[in-house]
């Protein structure tokens, strides 16, 4: 558990300097999401970096469906193997694999589908769900989408198809921060009872802490436990905006932001080096 | 003469489902999704064979593009299956993002296009759908004829990768072209002879300009009509080759003039051929109400308007070589 907190960290130090370095990007939520990433990709999944496959069989997946935070998703992916580190250098720059919002086209490894535009993932996790059930391979989908983008309509088709035709192979966590670009989700268009309306959609419904590592191991070693027993999961997963940098957090302001250099040096006084940067 | 003489008449759309139970039987991979449409888009018999490869998805379209992208990734070949109006207008991002951007193997098949769906009126007769699918980019478009081009368009999807889009309808029409003439992906089909005019035409305007064709001959015309199933990639070679043969040329379709074939033609002839070009298809506004055949004619998409506009450009072309 030590050595993930130590990653965690690392990863949000990559954060902030591929988007100090590209003068774009999300931070906020990147930040807020680095312990999840960190647990998924380094204790959850069972996954093969060094042989990824577009099709994933024999192999845990993941979606990530709200794309603009693919800084720490990026960090991740590299860090665990997928590509080269210091390719994260490349983030938003021209000629890179590593797209502002993930992308299939440029063939980096650990990314099987585009997102960016909000609402999709969760339906392309239910059809690799399902294709691994026809396939017969009993490994797990695990899908991440924010909390602002559950507004979107089709991620209720999505949720009320998985529950009917029982999708149990499917692990999604919501990215539960309460914020949206335009201020607090309560304040834009309130989720209202959201735990109480995944329930009525027929899914199983956990709560995390997202910024303690102890309990997304916990959350998430439960999830995988009640898995393929008919009903689809959903991980109600709270998170801090900004989470590690104090400036960056209990506001808005740094969804889609990127710090000057100045502002950069202050966020990561408060994030040692632990791994070594890209 | 009438090369293609046939009284026979059936759907595009059953072509289609035919073509899709063939496929179920040949290759396992191929799954089908329908978004509560399964009778009309005649997906049914696909559904009876082979339940466990067919997702009844319900009224929403969006889900049921997502899902066919993530299908792909499990190495399925998924074949969405509503009205064509549902299959790109309300899905076009759903498309663009989780189809053609991540070069999914999706295959988009939608029924009902054009007037010719008929009563239901304008907001189900989609009319721009192939330019919206012809703009995207990594998007293969396929606008079969008849119901024996239909089966076999979607046999050929079966071998295809990547991203496409197949346009059917609703209507009886008659199925003229022979069930042994191969299906080529890309590749446009040279009907009848005649050094005098093209006709470029797609989907049900094909057999309306072999009618079309017989009309100019008896007033000494001779009109070479190529058939453009695929309006992309479009046969960019045989289209400029027709045009060096006959130096003018009419297009058919029933879609807007703009984004439709006549657009795609007008861009190669422009490019590299110029020749003078009319256009039938429907000029900038909303289908109605009406029978088929009624619709086909108050619009302007039937033989005899084909014929017009092939006369008017042979005319041009005279009047500005002779």
């Amino acid at each position: 558990m030590h050595d993930l907190q130590a990653i965690a960290t690392q990863v949000r130090r990559d954060v902030i300097r591929m988007v100090t370095a590209a003068q774009s990007g999300h931070p906020g939520g990147s930040l807020g999401c680095a312990d999840f990433f960190t647990v998924l990709y380094f204790s959850v999944m069972k996954h093969d970096p060094e042989h990824f496959s577009m099709d994933g069989h024999g192999q845990d997946v993941f979606f990530l469906s709200n794309g603009h935070i693919s800084p720490a998703w990026y960090s991740v992916l590299a860090r665990s193997g997928y590509f080269p580190l210091p390719e994260l250098g490349t983030f938003r720059k021209l000629n890179s694999r590593l797209q502002g919002h993930p992308a299939t086209l440029e063939a980096l490894p650990g990314v099987r589908m585009a997102s960016g535009s909000l609402g999709q993932g969760l339906s392309v996790g239910i059809g690799a769900a399902l294709a691994k059930k026809m396939n017969g391979d009993p490994h797990l989908v695990f899908v991440l989408t924010g909390d602002g983008e559950i507004q979107e309509g089709q991620v209720w088709e999505a949720a009320m198809f998985a529950a009917a035709r029982k999708v149990d192979n499917l692990i999604l966590t919501i990215d539960y921060n309460n914020k949206q670009i335009d201020g607090p989700v309560d304040e834009v268009v309130s989720l209202g009872d959201l735990r109480a309306k995944w329930e009525a959609f027929g899914w199983k419904v956990l709560e995390t802490n997202g910024n303690d590592i102890s309990s997304l191991l916990a959350t998430l070693a439960k999830a995988k436990s009640v898995c393929g027993m008919n009903k689809p999961i959903a991980i109600l997963m709270h998170t801090e905006m900004g989470y590690g940098v104090d400036y960056m957090m209990g506001t808005h302001k740094w969804h889609g932001m990127a710090p000057n250099p100045e502002q950069a040096d202050r966020a990561l006084v408060q994030l040692p080096v632990t791994l070594g940067d890209y | 003469m009438n090369l293609y003489h046939t009284d026979e008449k059936k759907e595009t759309r059953a072509g289609f489902g035919e073509g899709l139970l063939e496929l179920g039987r040949t290759n396992p991979e191929v799954v089908a999704l329908c978004a509560d449409l399964t009778e009309s888009v005649r997906m049914d018999a696909f559904a009876v064979e082979f339940p466990s490869r067919f997702f009844q998805v319900g009224i929403a379209e969006a889900n049921m593009i997502g899902i066919a992208a993530g299908l792909t990734i499990g190495g399925k070949i998924p074949f969405t299956g509503t009205f064509a109006n549902f299959s790109t207008g309300r899905v076009y991002d759903q498309i663009r993002q989780s189809v053609a951007y991540s070069n999914k193997n999706v295959k988009i098949c939608a029924s009902h296009a054009g007037l010719t769906l008929g009563e239901d009126g304008a907001t189900h007769q989609i009319l721009e759908d192939i330019g919206l699918m012809r703009m995207m980019p990594k998007m293969t478009v396929i606008v079969p004829c008849d119901f024996n081009q239909t089966r076999a368009a979607t046999i050929a999807l079966g071998s295809h990768t990547g991203p496409a889009y197949l346009r059917f309808g609703r209507p009886k029409v008659p199925n003229f072209i022979p069930a042994s003439l191969p299906f080529v992906i890309g590749q446009a089909q040279q009907l009848t002879d005649g050094d005098d005019v093209s006709i470029f035409a797609t989907g049900h305007l094909v057999w309306h300009a072999i009618l079309a064709r017989e009309m100019l001959e008896e007033k000494g015309i001779q009109a070479r009509v190529i058939n453009i199933h695929t309006i992309k990639p479009l046969d960019t070679k045989a289209v400029i080759a027709s045009l060096s043969a006959t130096g003018c040329a009419v297009t058919a379709e029933e879609h807007l003039r703009n984004g439709g074939l006549g657009d795609a033609i007008a861009q190669e002839a422009a490019r590299h051929f110029p020749v003078p070009l009319e256009m039938v298809a429907v000029d900038n506004q909303f289908g109605e109400s009406g029978k088929p055949d009624e619709l086909l004619e108050k619009y302007g998409l039937t033989a005899p308007y084909i014929a017009a506009a092939a006369s008017r450009v042979y005319k041009r072309k005279r009047s500005t070589t002779g």
